[in-house]
């Protein structure tokens, strides 16, 4: 440990001249193979741990911009999605995810995925295997997250729990075959560092099939009008949203997925720089934009600037200088400002923005990256986007109609009035207040 | 006797109960409540959609008290929960027609 902290301090001062820096790290010893086993794998579960807990930020902040009526229904869903991801990842998600094909479209390895034994470690491979294969679940986890915000207070629990097996068992999976699993869009070029498209667009392109589907919660669009429900608790919903922008720290950071080298964990330590420096810029964005839009500054949309700054840099969050990390975030902020109320007038009812901070800023995140690693093509970046749209889009509207027509999906209106906590879950969130 | 229900805006409340209890009022009931007279509510914009809060939150206070207390009870909250701007409220005076202390089973003026 001591020879580390030497050789950060050494670093330190050369940091002064810059552009000897990358030159220096080559010449410095990187540690044994085992030691970089053991770090790898150490960067793996931090990141997975902050990654898992990005689910409790979901659930935070989805509980918070929901009426008081559907929260209890809103937490059950959370919990449960992330459960389900989990389970149906190891079944056979992550056997679709990395088939071991290259260039491929579908392929699937042995399932369901053969955990690591008792004792048992391959140092070729860098990492415990276990550590990676938890690390990519709670990635699937939070493709999940992204839809139960869109849809919530109108979809019962059991349909929306049979979108989630299908979506973490067979959608994300396949997304991510193409890429990091070295399928056809890694083959040509596509640069998708920690899921701007994969994870994030994945999620908002099953959520907008969803919201289309599902169609708007009752009363919300009457006669050209939008009726506004405001969410029932603004510090959930501030907490959660801190959450997430912490768990994204192990989102992108450990996207890095090495550790094992001087050079690894210096790009690790950029990345977060970068991560936050995104989030930042799109919470101010924000702030700004809705002072001058609305001459008072709407503290969901700055909550929702924060997500859709760090959805935006996720898709190359080592590259950017922090100037350009700044205009990526920030641009991500202005998108969701913009694109919240144009939702509203397509009649598209997203309970809490997961549409613009998901899709959309992924979208923009994933365009953007040969703006700063010239190496990637933009033509790359545009046919992943599309491919992904039209695959997602399609597959999940075929599952939202499939349940749709069969066991339903929304509650009855009676229902839906009453408060989903009530007519689905029987325990009431917030038991003492009055019905909202 | 006399009932008065008032309704005051929020932070007028300590005011209130400091003039009343220094005309003899000895106790009162205060609720939170929700409502609209002259002053309609305000629009706000929520998520770029804007809305009309039309019911404006308030408390309202009961009182019950002698005859003879009850016009300066009335005078006390007026000055108290006064303003000089729109919604500062409501003040109504109603006859009561017996009170009684649960403990002791005491009636009339002697149980308020």
């Amino acid at each position: 440990m001591r020879k580390f902290l030497t050789i950060s301090a050494g670093l330190a001062v050369m940091a002064a001249a810059a552009p000897a820096l990358a030159q220096e790290v080559a010449e410095v010893a990187d540690p044994s193979a085992n030691t970089a086993y053991i770090l790898n794998t150490l960067l793996f579960l931090i990141g997975g741990f902050l990654v898992m807990w990005m689910a409790a930020g979901f659930a935070m902040l989805e509980a918070g911009l929901v009426r008081s009526k559907n929260v209890s229904m809103q937490c059950l869903k959370n919990i449960g999605l992330y459960s389900i991801a989990g389970i149906m990842f190891w079944v056979i998600g992550y056997s679709i995810a990395y088939p071991g094909f290259e260039g491929g479209y579908f392929g699937i390895a042995d399932f369901p995925y053969a955990m690591q034994g008792v004792g048992e470690a391959d140092v070729e491979t860098g990492y415990s295997v276990a550590s990676d294969w938890f690390f990519q679940m709670v990635f699937c986890a939070t493709t999940a997250s992204i839809v139960s915000g869109t849809v919530a207070e109108r979809v019962k629990v059991i349909p929306f729990f049979i979108f989630v097996f299908v979506l973490t068992g067979f959608i994300y999976p396949v997304v991510v075959s193409w890429e990091w699993g070295a399928g056809w869009l890694d083959a040509m070029g596509f640069s998708d560092f920690a899921g701007s498209t994969l994870v994030h667009s994945t999620g908002g392109w099953a959520a907008l099939a969803g919201a289309l589907i599902v169609g708007p919660r009752l009363g919300r669009y009457v006669g050209g009008k939008i009726t506004v429900m405001p969410g029932s608790s603004i510090p959930l919903a501030t907490l959660g949203t801190f959450i997430l922008w912490l768990g994204w720290f192990g989102f992108n950071g450990a996207s890095q997925l090495a550790m094992g080298t001087i050079s690894d964990i210096s790009d690790v330590s950029r990345i977060f720089v970068n991560t936050n420096m995104a989030a930042a810029a799109g919470v101010v964005v924000a702030i700004i934009l809705t002072q001058v839009l609305y001459k008072k500054i709407d503290v969901t949309l700055a909550l929702n600037g924060a997500l859709a700054g760090l959805v935006s840099i996720t898709a190359e969050p080592l590259t950017p200088s922090v100037s350009q990390a700044l205009l990526i975030g920030g641009i991500g902020g202005a998108i969701v400002v913009f694109a919240v109320p144009l939702l509203d007038k397509l009649k598209i009812d997203d309970v809490v923005g997961a549409i613009p901070v998901h899709l959309l800023a992924g979208i923009w995140g994933t365009l953007i990256v040969p703006f700063s690693n010239t190496e990637v093509p933009f033509l790359a970046q545009l046919t992943g986007v599309v491919a992904v749209g039209v695959f997602v889009m399609l597959t999940s509207s075929i599952i939202w109609y499939a349940i749709k027509f069969t066991i339903g999906v929304r509650p009855t209106e009676e229902q839906e009035t009453l408060g989903m906590d009530i007519s689905e879950v029987g325990v009431e969130a917030y038991p003492e207040f009055a019905k909202g | 006797m006399k009932f008065i229900i008032a309704i005051i805006k929020p932070f007028k409340l300590d005011d209130v109960r400091e003039a009343l209890t220094g005309v003899g009022v000895s106790g009162m009931t205060v609720t939170e409540v929700k409502g609209f007279g002259r002053q309609k509510g305000q629009t706000e914009v929520y998520r770029g959609a804007e809305y009309t809060t039309n019911m404006v939150p308030k408390l309202k206070i009961e009182v019950a008290c002698s005859s003879e207390v009850a016009a300066q009870a009335v005078e006390a909250i007026q000055t108290a929960a006064g303003t000089e701007s729109i919604g500062d409220g409501k003040i109504f005076t109603l006859g009561l027609e017996n009170a009684v202390r649960i403990r002791t089973g005491e009636t009339g003026d002697t149980a308020i």
